[in-house]
């Protein structure tokens, strides 16, 4: 129910003396801005390096060949070998657990580019031959036309999926490039799908200058035997993907004659694990940030509880004379609290609106300067942040007023009445 | 309507035990006006704020209209001021951020009377005080007379059975004086009892009985 008397009695205490008032309520306003601005600036740290990986299957594993380390089975130490077209087979047969399977080979070998050339323009890029999962396992942005499939695989196609990147430099800009040839090695492609990476910064840049053509063609075309550069793995849903790495690893092992115990002779990358522990990393960054940021709100409450203690000895003759006139001890208790909690509410709403203004502002700022922000992206928090904050900070109204409050109706109602 | 019975109260300070009311006897018709008077120190106040059960008592019994009152809740206690009691003080007492009709209506707004409700009645109360023209001003920027007025009003919005006025001329004038102790014998003829401290001695003479307190005694009864 409202009553007006009530409210009266509260602007009466806060106007009563309006710096410390503003004082009081600037303690709980940078508490609940400073978390505000602490989990906002968390958040867009998170957001940047996730972005990082694009929408890669976090559940992913990587293997490639090195140079064996032991001598086995009359092999000596030293040996290079590769995985073939037949471990693929193997591999799928051999463990279940396994959700998407994809090879890749990079044309001249890895990190190695080559020219492309299109009529009078050219240009330098990698060429990878690709099977139709690896865009479940990292995901492209598709502008135009598709990814490779099935019949490409199988047809051996001179078929490519180019980066936005490899157009700028190949096309201009009112060509249509889809159906378009392309020039790679001298031997013409033809384009069927444009894309973008899904990542920020730099490795999104370089992701752009990829142009992607079925495994078996680059296989075929490039005289690459069957060789294969690399697997990249994803585990079922409810495997861990460390199982399956295990498993292929052993069995890769095994078909090309390596010693069981050489660990070094095949390289793998679980993602897994290393997303894990920036995941941990973020945890910590996010208890930091609750500690430090409730701690700041916290004395700012302290700040309030104290200056609520100062107004109930300044008016204790007031509090007397109420209650000689017959306000209950809950009347003015739950006056005192209301009073604490509208302080610490209305100037906790407004650090939380400060917080979230200067987050967009920056956010606005980021977005028009163009500048790197491969680390810090969309800095902001959550809706139901912001609620239990709010919530957290009536909590705390509550809580400063207690004691204060207490402490009004303690005293006999003759003693305030005297009180000078 | 009020009885009490060998009421003994100490105050304790640090080492030092000061008895300020030795053994009081008293009783109180309803409809009565009493004086209450004694040098300061005599325990006169504090004999008052045991009536206005503002205080506590050590020892005795005290029924108030047939209540015994003794160790309250102070939830109970409110109550009881609220409903049974008003106050009349020498320094008025007035809530300085409300005006003169909303400090009038205080005693309903603890009795959870609607806003409008308790405001009209206000307005009638300061009628009778002839203050209607200052029902919207606050306490500093009336006069001491019209501040005891509404102190007045104040204590009896609550319909109460006992006026109790500690030095309620205490601040004013003689003539002001004279005006507040008109208004508190019309209201004793209305039936509400009225018990008036003062060491005022013509004061105690517009009352029907004086009482006389030295070191915590009664010492004196004159019906005057």
């Amino acid at each position: 129910m409202f009553d007006l008397d009530r409210w009266q009695e509260i602007y009466h205490v806060l106007k009563k003396n309006k710096l410390r008032t503003f004082l009081t309520a600037f303690g709980v306003f940078w508490g609940i801005f400073m978390l505000v601005i602490m989990l906002g600036s968390g958040n867009g740290l998170q957001r940047g390096v996730t972005q990082n990986f694009g929408d890669m299957a976090t559940n992913s594993v990587f293997i490639w060949t090195q140079q064996t380390t032991i001598p086995f089975k009359g092999f000596p130490r030293g040996r290079r070998y590769n995985f073939d077209n037949d471990d693929v087979t193997a591999i799928s047969h051999a463990i279940p657990e396994i959700k998407y399977l994809a090879l890749r080979l990079q044309a001249g070998g890895y990190r190695q580019t080559n020219s492309v050339i299109r009529g009078l323009k050219s240009g330098i890029f990698n060429i990878m031959g690709d099977y139709p999962a690896y865009n479940n396992i990292d995901p492209l942005n598709f502008i135009n036309g598709r990814f490779i499939n099935d019949l490409d695989i199988k047809n051996k196609r001179k078929v490519a999926v180019v980066g936005t990147r490899v157009v700028d430099i190949l096309f201009t800009k009112d060509e249509n490039p889809i159906s378009q040839y392309i020039q790679i090695q001298g031997v013409y492609f033809q384009v069927v799908g444009i894309f973008s990476s899904k990542r920020t910064g730099e490795q999104a840049d370089q992701e752009n200058q990829n142009i992607y053509i079925p495994f078996t063609t680059l296989q075929q075309t490039f005289n690459y035997g069957n060789a294969v550069g690399f697997f990249s793995i994803t585990s079922q849903d409810d495997i861990p993907v460390s199982v399956v790495e295990e498993k292929a690893i052993r069995l890769l092992k095994k078909r090309h004659s390596v010693a069981p115990e050489d660990d070094a002779a095949v390289g793998h990358f679980n993602l897994k694990k290393e997303f894990d522990k920036m995941q941990g990393l973020f945890f910590g960054i996010r208890l930091l940030v609750w500690i430090v940021g409730t701690g700041t709100l916290l004395a700012g409450v302290i700040g309030v509880s104290n200056i609520m203690l100062v107004v109930v000895r300044e008016r204790t003759k007031e509090i007397g004379i109420q209650r000689a006139l017959g306000a209950t001890p809950w009347k003015v208790i739950s006056q005192i609290i209301m009073e604490s909690v509208v302080l610490t509410t209305f100037a906790g709403y407004f650090g939380l609106v400060a917080g979230v203004a200067l987050l967009e502002l920056i956010n606005l700022l980021l977005g028009s300067s163009g500048a790197n922000t491969e680390m810090f992206v969309n800095p902001g928090i959550d809706f139901s942040v912001a609620v239990t904050a709010l919530a957290i900070l009536v909590f705390s109204g509550v809580l400063a007023g207690m004691i204060p409050a207490r402490r009004a109706v303690s005293v006999k109602p003759i003693d305030a009445l005297r009180f000078e | 309507m009020i009885k009490i019975n060998q009421i003994h109260k100490s105050y304790i300070t640090g080492q030092n035990s000061l008895h300020v009311l030795k053994g009081i006897d008293l009783e109180i018709e309803a409809g009565e006006m009493i004086s209450i008077m004694g040098a300061s120190g005599s325990g006169k106040s504090t004999l008052l704020n045991i009536l206005g059960i503002l205080d506590s008592y050590d020892s005795g019994e005290y029924s108030l209209d047939g209540l015994k009152i003794n160790r309250l809740s102070e939830r109970k206690a409110a109550r009881l001021r609220n409903k049974m009691l008003g106050f009349v003080f020498q320094s008025f007492n007035l809530v300085s951020f409300k005006n003169a009709m909303e400090n009038v209506a205080l005693p309903l707004y603890y009795q959870d009377v609607p806003r409008k409700k308790r405001n009209l009645i206000a307005m009638e109360y300061l009628e009778r005080m002839g203050l209607t023209e200052w029902a919207h001003h606050l306490p500093n920027e009336l006069s001491g007379g019209q501040k005891q007025r509404v102190a007045i009003a104040r204590a009896l919005i609550g319909k109460p059975k006992v006026i109790l006025a500690d030095e309620p001329t205490g601040a004013l004038d003689s003539v002001t004086s004279s005006e507040v102790m008109d208004i508190l014998q019309e209201v004793n003829a209305t039936g509400i009892t009225v018990i008036i401290v003062t060491h005022e001695h013509d004061i105690a003479m517009r009352t029907r009985k004086t009482i006389r307190i030295t070191d915590g005694n009664i010492t004196e009864i004159i019906i005057n």
